[in-house]
C-alpha cells in the first residue's frame, strides 16, 4: 500500500484520506440564515472534487494560479484544495486591498481564474481586466446582485460546480489521477507578504512546507479530529492559512466559518472553539469591551470582580503553569473560578479553549496575564510567511510574557552578529514569485532565511525579539535604538492606538502618539468633556496629560533595560488624524511604514528636534470612497518625564 | 443606472383625488399611475401633500372625490390592514418599531398577516403553531441576511442607531412580502454611507424581488438615482410627471423648489 501515490504528503490526499477515515465526522461549518450548516470530510471531499473538476472544465491546468479573494467561507477554503488538485497553486488575496495593490498581484501572479466572495469583488476585478487582460474567469460565491451580468467569463461557483459534476460523470478517474500526479514538493500556496517596504512579493509555499509546519504545531499541542476552531482571519493571511488551513486539513479538525465579519463575537460564543487564534489586537479588543461594562456596573458587581481579578493576578497564571501556589490562594481562585473566571471566560466564548495563540506583533504584559490569569491558556508563537508562521512556540507550562519560546520541532534558529534572527527547516518558503533576486537576498548561505526581526536568546533558550533589524539602529551616543520596542512599550496602554518613534541618530527620543477613539473616547464621556471627532479629542488638555502618564509609565520601564534605557521619549505629539492603510500609512496588517510617515510628517520631526512648542501641518486624507481631502492642525509638543537609569531587579 | 427588469403594466392608476380635511385641501385633483416593478417617486416641497398620497394609497385616508384602482379594479373604503392583505407594505417617515423588542421579533410581525394559527395555539407552541412559526423564522432570516443585519438579530430597537433602525422597518415591510412597498423618506437623517447602503437595498428589492416600489424622498440626488418614473407634487397639486430627466427640466418644477418672485 505504501505506494507514493498514497502517502499522505499532499493537502488534497490528506482530504481523501479523512473523507476516507472520518467520512461522518464535522469538517466545514458555516453559519447562514441563523442556522450553523455542517459538512462532513467526505461531504467536503465531494464539493472539492466538483470545485476541482469545474475548473477544469475551463481549462485550469497544473501550474495555474488560482486567486482567491473574500471572507472566511467554505466554498473559498475548499477551492484551495480544488486548485491544489490539479497541481495548482492557491493565491488568497486581501479583499479590503485597493484597487492598485489587488491588479498589481492579478498581473504578477499572471491569474487566470478567480474565486471571489460576492458582487463586490466582481466588479472590482472586472474593472481590473483593463489592465489584466489575462483574467479569462471570474467565479463568484454569493449570487446576490449578479443576475444582469453578462460579461464574458462571469460564472457562478454553483454553475461551477455543477459543470465539474457532470465533467466528474463523463470522467470518473480524473479527480483522483490528478491528485496522484502531485508531488509533495509542488508549490501548494502562494501568500503575498503585506510590503512593508516596495512591492508585494509572493511567497511560495510548497505542500512540504506547510503540512511540516501543521504537524510540528499539532503534535505539539496535541491537536486531534475533535478540535474546533473559528475561521474569522483574513484567509490571506499565514496565520489563518496555516490553522485554518493546513493544520485542519493535517489533524482533521472542524472549522467553523462566521456568518458575517460584524457577528464573530456571537458565533465565538455560540462554537466555543477548543482552539483559539488572534493577533493582540482582538484580545486586546475584547478586554476593552469588558473593561467598559464592568465599569458600568453596579457596584455590587463591581466590588467581587475586581476583588477576584486581584486573585486571579496574584495566582491565576502559577496555578495554570501547574507551580506551586499557597492553599489559601487556590481555595480564593476556586471560588473565583465558579464566581467570575468561568462566567466570563463564558462571555467571551473562551469556554471550552485548551490552547489560544497570539502572533503578529507584542502583546502587552498586562493583557496577557489578564487572559492566562482568567485560566484561557493562551500562548505566544513567532513566523512569517516566509517560514510557515511556525519558528518558535511556547510550550505549556514554561511562558513567559517577553519571549515567544523556544524553537519549534525541526526548526534552527540562530542569532547573526548583527542580531538578525536567522531561521533554517523544512518550514521554509520555496522561492519568491518570479523573484530569483530577492529570494538570494532573503536566503544566506548556508540556507539561512534572514527573518529581518532582531532578537536574542535569553538564559532559558526562548528567543526574545525586540525590532525589525533595520529599524534598530543608534543614538547619537552610540546606544542602541530600537523604535518598535519603545512603541509596543506605549501601545500597552489601553488609550494609544499607534505610535512611531524617531531618534535615530540624534540625542533624544521622540514620538508620534495616535490615541484610541474607543478607550479615550469613554474616558472622556465620562468625565464629561465634548467633543466632536477625533482631531479635536486629540488636542485636548486633558487628553494630552492623560497620554503624558502613559509615556511616563514607558518612560519608567525603559528606565530598568540594561540597553536602551537612554530611549526613554523626550517628547511627544498626538497627531491630529490616526495612521490609515488608505492613506499608506500603515500596511494592511497595520504595521507603521516608517519611512513613509516620517516623510509625510517631516515638519513635525523637524519641530521635535527644533525645540518648538507646536507646529502646524496640512495633511491629505483619502476617505473611503476613494476622493481625498485636507485637514490642517496646530499640534502641540510636549515634554516628558526622563528617569534615571536603575537596574532591573531580578525578575521573581 | 441601467435596467434590464420589465416594467409591466400600470398596476396600481389614481385618479382625480380630491381629499380635505376641513377647508385645508391636501390633495387637489392628482392623478398618476404605478406600473408593475418600477420605481416611482413622489417629490414635493414640505406640505405638498406627499405623506397624505401615501396614506390614501395604504388606506389610512380615504379621498372625498376620485378613485384609486389596483389591479384593475376600484377600491371602495379600503382599510389599512385590507390594503396590506393586498399586497401593500409601508414604512414611516419617523420609525413606527417596537422599541423594546429585538430586531428578530420586529420583523417577526411583518409576517403578522400571513399567520393562520390561534393566539392559544401559540400560545402553547405546539403542532401546525410550531411548523408555521419555524416556516415564518424561515423567511425572516432570509429578510435578515438580504439586508446583513446577522449581527444585530437579538439586540432590541431601541439600542439600534437611527440608520439601522429604518434598515430595520424595511425588513419588517419585506417580511411581508408585498407586491407594492411603499417608502415614506427612506433615507431621511442618514448620512451619506447609510445612505448607500439603502440605495442599494432599494434598488435591491426592486432588481430581485421585483417588488414595485413607491417612495417620497426629499434628497434629490437620490431620487433622480433611483426612480424611474418622479411625480411632483406642490400645495396638493400635480405640477409634473415623467422620467427624472424631464422632471430635471421642468420649469414649475424648479419653480416650485427654488422659489419664484410673485
Amino acid at each position: 500500500m505504501d505506494t507514493p501515490g498514497d502517502t499522505l504528503d499532499t493537502f488534497p490526499r490528506l482530504l481523501l484520506q479523512h473523507a476516507r477515515v472520518r467520512p461522518r465526522h464535522a469538517a466545514t461549518r458555516e453559519k447562514n440564515l441563523g442556522i450553523w450548516q455542517t459538512w462532513t470530510w467526505g461531504e467536503v471531499a465531494e464539493e472539492v472534487r466538483a470545485l476541482a473538476c469545474g475548473l477544469a472544465s475551463l481549462g485550469f491546468r497544473r501550474g495555474d494560479n488560482l486567486a482567491i479573494i473574500g471572507d472566511n467561507r467554505p466554498r473559498l477554503y475548499w477551492a484551495m484544495c480544488a486548485a491544489q488538485s490539479l497541481g495548482g497553486v492557491a493565491v488568497p488575496m486581501y479583499q479590503d486591498a485597493i484597487a492598485q495593490e489587488m491588479s498589481f498581484v492579478l498581473e504578477d501572479a499572471g491569474i487566470r481564474f478567480a474565486i471571489v466572495e460576492d458582487q463586490e469583488q466582481v466588479d472590482k476585478l472586472l474593472e481590473m481586466r483593463a489592465q489584466c487582460p489575462q483574467l479569462a474567469h471570474v467565479i463568484y460565491d454569493d449570487p446576490r446582485g449578479m443576475r444582469h451580468y453578462d460579461q464574458p467569463g462571469v460564472l457562478s461557483l454553483d454553475a461551477l460546480m455543477q459543470a465539474g459534476r457532470e465533467w466528474h460523470a463523463a470522467h470518473p478517474a480524473f479527480f483522483s489521477d490528478e491528485i496522484a500526479l502531485g508531488k509533495t514538493g509542488d508549490v501548494a500556496v502562494m501568500l503575498y507578504t503585506s510590503g512593508t517596504t516596495g512591492k508585494p512579493k509572493g511567497v511560495c509555499q510548497t505542500h512540504e512546507a506547510f503540512i511540516g509546519a501543521a504537524s510540528s504545531g499539532c503534535s505539539f499541542d496535541k491537536l486531534g479530529p475533535d478540535d474546533n476552531i473559528l475561521s474569522y482571519l483574513p484567509m490571506a493571511w499565514v496565520g489563518d492559512h496555516l490553522f485554518s488551513y493546513a493544520q485542519a486539513m493535517y489533524a482533521g479538525f472542524t472549522i467553523n466559518c462566521p456568518e458575517s465579519g460584524d457577528t464573530v463575537m456571537t458565533d465565538l460564543r455560540e462554537i466555543g472553539p477548543s482552539y483559539y487564534f488572534a493577533p493582540p489586537r482582538v484580545f486586546e479588543t475584547l478586554l476593552t469591551q469588558v473593561m467598559i461594562r464592568m465599569e458600568d456596573a453596579t457596584w455590587v458587581k463591581r466590588a467581587p470582580f475586581h476583588f477576584f481579578m486581584d486573585v486571579a493576578k496574584r495566582c491565576g497564571a502559577d496555578i495554570i503553569d501547574r507551580k506551586p501556589v499557597a492553599l489559601s490562594d487556590r481555595l480564593l481562585y476556586a471560588l473565583g473560578n465558579l464566581l467570575i473566571y468561568g462566567p466570563l471566560r463564558n462571555v467571551l466564548g473562551m469556554s471550552r479553549i485548551r490552547v489560544a495563540y497570539t502572533a503578529g506583533a507584542a502583546i502587552g504584559p498586562d493583557l496577557f496575564r489578564f487572559y492566562r490569569s482568567i485560566g484561557v491558556n493562551l500562548k505566544q508563537l513567532y513566523g512569517a510567511t516566509e517560514t510557515c508562521a511556525a519558528v518558535c512556540l511556547q510550550p505549556d507550562g514554561q511562558i513567559k510574557f517577553d519571549t515567544v519560546g523556544p524553537p519549534a520541532p525541526g526548526v534552527e534558529v540562530k542569532i547573526a552578529d548583527n542580531g538578525e534572527v536567522l531561521v533554517r527547516g523544512k518550514v521554509l518558503l520555496k522561492e519568491y514569485y518570479k523573484r530569483p533576486d530577492a529570494t538570494a537576498e532573503a536566503l544566506d548561505a548556508d540556507g539561512y532565511f534572514r527573518t529581518g526581526d532582531a532578537g536574542y536568546f535569553d538564559e532559558d533558550g526562548h528567543l526574545k525579539i525586540i525590532d525589525r533589524a533595520k529599524d534598530v539602529g543608534k543614538l547619537a551616543s552610540g546606544a542602541m535604538f530600537a523604535p518598535n520596542y519603545i512603541e509596543n512599550k506605549l501601545k500597552f496602554s489601553p488609550y494609544i492606538k499607534e505610535a512611531v518613534a524617531f531618534g535615530q541618530g540624534t540625542d533624544r527620543v521622540c514620538a508620534f502618539i495616535n490615541i484610541d477613539m474607543g478607550a479615550v473616547g469613554d474616558w472622556a464621556e465620562r468625565r464629561n468633556l465634548a467633543y466632536a471627532g477625533y482631531a479635536e479629542l486629540a488636542q485636548k488638555d486633558e487628553i494630552y496629560a492623560l497620554v503624558r502618564e502613559c509615556v511616563e509609565k514607558a518612560n519608567a520601564e525603559l528606565a530598568t533595560d540594561p540597553v536602551l534605557h537612554e530611549s526613554q521619549i523626550h517628547r511627544f505629539l498626538i497627531l491630529h488624524k490616526e495612521l490609515d492603510p488608505d492613506d499608506d500609512e500603515l500596511t494592511r496588517t497595520r504595521k507603521v511604514r516608517r519611512s513613509f510617515v516620517s516623510e509625510k510628517y517631516a515638519v513635525l520631526v523637524e519641530a521635535f528636534y527644533a525645540g518648538r512648542k507646536s507646529q502646524f501641518i496640512e495633511t491629505q486624507v483619502r476617505f473611503e470612497d476613494g476622493r481625498t481631502g485636507k485637514i490642517s492642525a496646530d499640534l502641540r509638543i510636549e515634554e516628558a518625564k526622563i528617569f534615571p537609569h536603575v537596574p532591573a531587579r531580578k525578575a521573581a | 443606472m441601467p435596467t434590464t427588469r420589465d416594467i409591466g403594466d400600470v398596476i396600481l392608476a389614481i385618479k382625480d383625488v380630491v381629499l380635505s380635511f376641513g377647508g385645508v385641501k391636501a390633495l387637489q385633483n392628482v392623478s398618476f399611475d404605478v406600473r408593475e416593478h418600477e420605481i416611482r417617486a413622489i417629490i414635493g416641497p414640505n406640505g405638498a401633500g406627499k405623506s397624505s398620497m401615501l396614506n390614501v394609497i395604504n388606506g389610512v385616508y380615504h379621498p372625498q372625490e376620485g378613485t384609486v384602482t389596483y389591479k384593475g379594479e376600484v377600491r371602495h373604503h379600503v382599510d389599512p390592514a385590507e390594503a396590506a392583505a393586498s399586497g401593500f407594505a409601508r414604512t414611516f417617515q419617523n420609525i413606527a418599531l417596537f422599541r423594546g423588542m429585538s430586531v428578530l421579533d420586529n420583523i417577526m410581525t411583518g409576517r403578522n398577516l400571513k399567520i393562520k394559527c390561534n393566539f392559544l395555539q401559540q400560545a402553547l407552541y405546539w403542532g401546525a403553531a410550531q411548523r408555521e412559526e419555524l416556516v415564518h423564522r424561515a423567511r425572516v432570516e432570509e429578510v435578515i441576511d438580504f439586508l446583513e443585519i446577522q449581527h444585530i438579530r437579538k439586540v432590541p430597537v431601541g439600542r439600534l442607531p437611527y440608520g439601522l433602525q429604518k434598515r430595520v422597518e424595511l425588513g419588517r415591510a419585506l417580511a411581508a412580502e408585498p407586491e407594492v412597498l411603499l417608502l415614506d423618506e427612506p433615507m431621511a437623517g442618514m448620512n451619506v454611507e447609510e445612505k448607500q447602503d439603502m440605495c442599494r437595498f432599494i434598488l435591491d428589492v426592486n432588481d430581485q424581488f421585483g417588488t414595485t416600489i413607491v417612495l417620497i424622498e426629499h434628497d434629490m440626488s437620490v431620487v433622480m438615482d433611483l426612480s424611474d418614473r418622479v411625480v411632483v407634487l406642490d400645495y396638493g397639486r400635480k405640477i409634473a410627471d415623467g422620467t427624472p430627466d424631464e422632471v430635471r427640466a421642468n420649469k414649475e418644477v424648479i419653480d416650485a423648489y427654488l422659489g419664484v418672485a410673485h
